[in-house]
């Protein structure tokens, strides 16, 4: 039934944005495995009407905060005011208190206003004015990323980038879907008129499912083999974290169940590699910076099954 | 419901069978042809039972059933205790239990019986073929124990788990053989409760007994010598001394009234041996000429034959020293010298003639009666041979005088009568002569038709003298054997003869292979037990030592195969094993699978490459992704795997 479901669930996303099925899976794995996702791209290649479509068909709430370089905290984890007739203090929630959260541009805000949203993804709650308010469940951020050599960008570090669970971009669409783009109707009009596939409910017994794939030893052994060879290739400044090796698994079992399987394939490893390593692995060597693609190939084409 | 009550299955059912019939085939010689009918009958029910998948029979029928046969094995044997009124009260109990299968506690009792069944093929026989039947019957048998508890997997696989199982186990069974401590006696000594036919002398000797003997090649006793072998004319094996005379047959009289140690001083040069003596039935435990000691628990009659406290019922092993230049018998009591000279009062009247002419010429020189004697025999020009005429009355005067063709016994009774006779004490040995090297392992094997009978004369001052009348006529029998005494063409057992040689040298191995199994198996006994750990440095240990090495060795044993059984895990996983011969057949037709290469995107690959196999690939590649990134796979899926390879030809 659960096949089922995310079968609906892709083939509606797919249906607004053409020709970009492998980003959707990527993206609702990333939901699935209960991460975040970072989107870099350029404008206007259909992040925001991802994150909308995205929450539109699972049911969720969504708030879409837009970063600027003179943002800060409580413009995104809200503030609290004098109410008058109570004579008291009110919290007044910000727009990260909903379940899909589109935090556009976030290289644009400053290292203070980025870390506000970065630690409410951590820890899944908010802690402003020495109270601790819980985010709702399920919460998911999806936050988009101008390249970074634009101008007017506070890259994020790398201990912050290591919270995306999962980094993609969606690129230009090829030709055809885009002339199908250009044919069709509204966007806008399609999400507004896109009934919820499942409810929240639902949706938290996916990511259980997820969570409880089957990895083999054999497996197991794949994703500690990948990590210890980033860890001792010249190639990159650091290896893989422990977390990093976490995330993958995670992922590769909700690529699995995307799949329709109960355990995971080191084809499942191997295709979520590219987004869970991009952002993770920095080449030593500037000039050879490649795409999340070709990185992915050179470590999976150095490290044997076991 | 618990694991124990959980029902049996249709294959269960077949496993138990099998198992029954396993361990019930090798007892039927043992057990009456009525029980193992009706037992067979029952094992067919059972399979019927199985086949048809009809109901089991009602209780009351089994309770009448089980009555009935517990009756039958009482009323068979007058007893249900003992050997094998027991083995065959079990019998029943297993094939009527085979009727009752209903939950996995009968299964697992099943099991149980079956074990204590093939334990019990040990109390009949205890060959190297009974062992490795048992062998067999106990890998059936624990490869349904573990289909009791599991019986998804195929046969195969059933069983090849049971020899990896059992495997594991064999270093355990070798450690606990060597150094459990052990009870005196032997293992299987179990008293014999039908009295079993096992060849050997008997305690008469009459013309054609010994010859009888000489057709059997089975092992009498086997001698390990500590130094030199003598020389093979010397093989003297004393066995029962026959003085009793009765005008046809000469019979042994002297059983009890036994000496604790020989009633001589040992003389001159000994030799040193150890016997294993074959069981046969009777008391006397045969010793080289003379016995300077006599083994324990046994004792010396009075005409220094060594007997045991009890008749020979199983495999005994005793060490000996022989003095040959002994005087036995000097002082030799009155009694024994008249009963040395009894003849009967009538027949053979050429012989007595001849021995009172002898004794009127030489009086009582017994050293020349003795001589005159052996050229009687040089003169008849005597034959020896093993198919003697039949003789009538006279046996003596026939043999010596008329047909002159005679075995051992023929020629030894005839001399004794002769001196007799002349009033000279002599009197019959039984035993063996000679005996064979196998220069596999070195032990000096002496077989039934090394059968040979000999004689002993008193002399004055110089006691008992061996004198062998054979010997005299044919000088061959006593320097070589049988078969090259005996006129070419007479039937022997091919083992006595000395063409074949290829057989014989085969049959000397398969001897020393079974001696070694009785020496050290069979007859592990605790003296064994202490030289083997004394070879090892460890001085008389007591049973706390041993227990103490026991668990150490045990413990070491179980700490490397725990490490060789990881080590193995993480080296080899069957699947992966299986992919690799499959990749290996792929890449012959150019097709190589990356080692980086998920078994799905390779079986993409390889099938676009050759797509008439395409379907193949896709299989095996399903198979193979299962069962070694999916836990839950059934290792079924593995002989599948593997059969889907082996048939799959690119």
């Amino acid at each position: 039934m659960q096949a089922l479901q995310l079968e609906a669930i892709l083939a509606d996303i797919n249906r607004i944005i053409l020709g970009k099925e492998r980003p959707i899976r990527l993206a609702l794995s990333c939901l699935l495995a209960r991460g975040h996702l970072l989107i870099e791209d350029l404008p206007g290649v259909g992040k925001t009407t991802l994150a909308h479509v995205l929450a539109r068909v699972l049911g969720l709430e969504f708030q879409r905060i837009q970063f600027t370089s003179d943002m800060l905290p409580a413009d995104i984890i809200g503030v609290s005011i004098f109410d008058r007739d109570s004579a008291s203090f009110h919290f007044h929630p910000g727009p990260v208190f909903t379940q899909v959260v589109l935090a556009d541009e976030i290289n644009r805000a400053t290292p203070k206003a980025q870390s506000a949203l970065l630690e409410a993804m951590e820890e899944r709650q908010v802690t402003a004015e020495g109270k601790t308010r819980p985010l709702p469940e399920p919460f998911f951020v999806i936050a988009t990323q101008n390249p970074t050599h634009q101008i007017g960008t506070f890259p994020l570090p790398e201990s912050q980038l290591d919270r995306f669970l999962l980094r993609i971009e969606l690129g230009y669409p090829d030709p055809a879907a885009e002339r199908a783009l250009l044919a069709g109707t509204d966007r806008r009009q399609m999400v507004a008129e896109l009934a919820p596939r499942i409810d929240p409910i639902q949706l938290i017994a996916l990511q259980r499912s997820a969570a409880t794939i089957h990895a083999a030893p054999a497996l197991i052994d794949y994703i500690q083999a990948l990590t210890a060879y980033t860890r001792a290739a010249p190639r990159w400044h650091a290896g893989l974290s422990p977390r990093a090796g976490l995330s993958l698994l995670a992922v590769a079992r909700a690529w699995a169940l995307l799949a329709g399987r109960d355990h995971v394939l080191p084809e499942d490893v191997q295709a979520v590699l590219p987004g869970v390593i991009s952002h993770r692995l920095r080449p030593v060597d500037d000039a050879a910076r490649t795409d999340a693609d070709t990185m992915a190939a050179q470590l999976i084409e150095a490290v044997p099954l076991p | 419901m618990a694991r124990i009550n959980r029902p049996v299955s249709r294959r269960q059912s077949w496993w138990l069978l099998a198992t029954a019939l396993a361990a019930f085939l090798p007892l039927t010689p043992q057990i009456p042809l009525c029980l193992a009918l009706a037992a067979g009958t029952c094992f067919a029910l059972r399979a019927a039972l199985t086949w048809k998948q009809w109901r089991l029979p009602p209780r009351w029928l089994l309770v009448l059933l089980v009555a009935a046969g517990t009756s039958a094995v009482f009323f068979e044997y007058r007893s249900l205790v003992g050997r094998t009124p027991g083995v065959a009260l079990l019998v029943v109990f297993l094939a009527l239990k085979l009727l009752e299968l209903r939950a996995a506690r009968d299964a697992i009792s099943t099991v149980l019986l079956c074990y204590f069944l093939v334990l019990a093929q040990f109390m009949f026989t205890q060959t190297i073929p009974t062992a490795l039947l048992a062998c067999g019957t106990i890998i059936i048998t624990t490869a349904t124990l573990l289909a009791a508890s599991d019986d998804r997997p195929t046969p195969i696989i059933q069983l090849r788990r049971t020899l990896l199982m059992l495997a594991q186990a064999l270093p355990f069974m070798l450690l606990l053989f060597l150094l459990f401590p052990r009870v005196q006696g032997p293992l299987w000594g179990l008293p014999q409760d039908r009295t079993s036919a096992v060849s050997g002398l008997s305690d008469t000797m009459s013309p054609g007994s010994i010859a009888q003997l000489s057709q059997s090649d089975a092992v009498a006793f086997r001698v390990q010598f500590k130094g030199e072998v003598p020389a093979q004319s010397q093989l003297y094996w004393r066995g029962p001394v026959m003085p009793a005379f009765d005008g046809r047959s000469w019979r042994v009289t002297q059983t009890l009234g036994a000496y604790p140690v020989p009633p001589y001083v040992p003389r001159g040069s000994s030799v040193d041996y150890e016997v294993t003596l074959e069981p046969h039935g009777k008391f006397w435990l045969f010793a080289l000429e003379m016995p300077g000691t006599l083994p324990p628990d046994s004792a010396m009659t009075s005409d220094y034959q060594p007997i045991a406290r009890q008749a020979v019922r199983t495999r005994l092993r005793y060490t000996q020293q022989a003095s040959p230049d002994t005087l036995a018998g000097i002082n030799e009591s009155a009694a024994n010298l008249r009963a040395a000279l009894e003849l009967p009062k009538e027949g053979n009247p050429q012989i007595r003639a001849i021995a009172a002419e002898w004794r009127q010429r030489h009086g009582t020189d017994a050293t020349a009666i003795l001589a005159a004697a052996e050229d009687l025999f040089v003169r008849q020009l005597l034959i020896y041979t093993l198919n003697p005429p039949l003789l009538g009355r006279d046996v003596v005067d026939e043999f010596l005088f008329d047909t002159r063709r005679g075995f051992c016994e023929h020629f030894s009774a005839a001399f004794v009568f002769a001196l007799r006779a002349a009033g000279v004490p002599a009197r019959v040995v039984a035993g063996y002569q000679g005996g064979e090297i196998n220069p596999v392992d070195g032990y000096l094997v002496v077989r039934q038709y090394d059968a040979h009978a000999w004689t002993e004369v008193w002399i004055a001052e110089r006691g008992w003298v061996r004198i062998d009348p054979t010997a005299i006529s044919a000088p061959r029998r006593i320097n070589n054997n049988v078969a090259a005494a005996v006129p070419a063409g007479e039937p022997l057992p091919f083992l006595a003869r000395s063409d074949l040689a290829w057989l014989k040298e085969l049959r000397n191995r398969m001897d020393a292979v079974t001696n070694g199994w009785n020496q050290w198996v069979l007859g592990y006994n605790p003296q064994r037990q202490k030289d083997l750990l004394q070879s090892l440095g460890l001085d008389a240990p007591d049973w706390r030592s041993m227990t103490a090495i026991l668990t150490a060795l045990c413990g070491a044993v179980l700490l490397g195969l725990t490490a060789w059984v990881l080590h193995q895990r993480v080296r080899v996983d069957p699947a992966l094993a299986a992919w690799q011969r499959f990749t290996r057949k792929l890449a012959k037709r150019g097709i190589t699978w990356q080692a980086w290469e998920g078994p799905q995107d390779f079986a993409r690959r390889a099938s676009h490459a050759a797509p008439q196999h395409a379907r193949a690939i896709h299989e095996i590649a399903d198979l193979y992704a299962q069962l070694r990134y999916n836990p839950n796979t059934d290792r079924a899926s593995l002989s599948q795997l593997n059969t889907k390879i082996t048939a799959f030809r690119p």
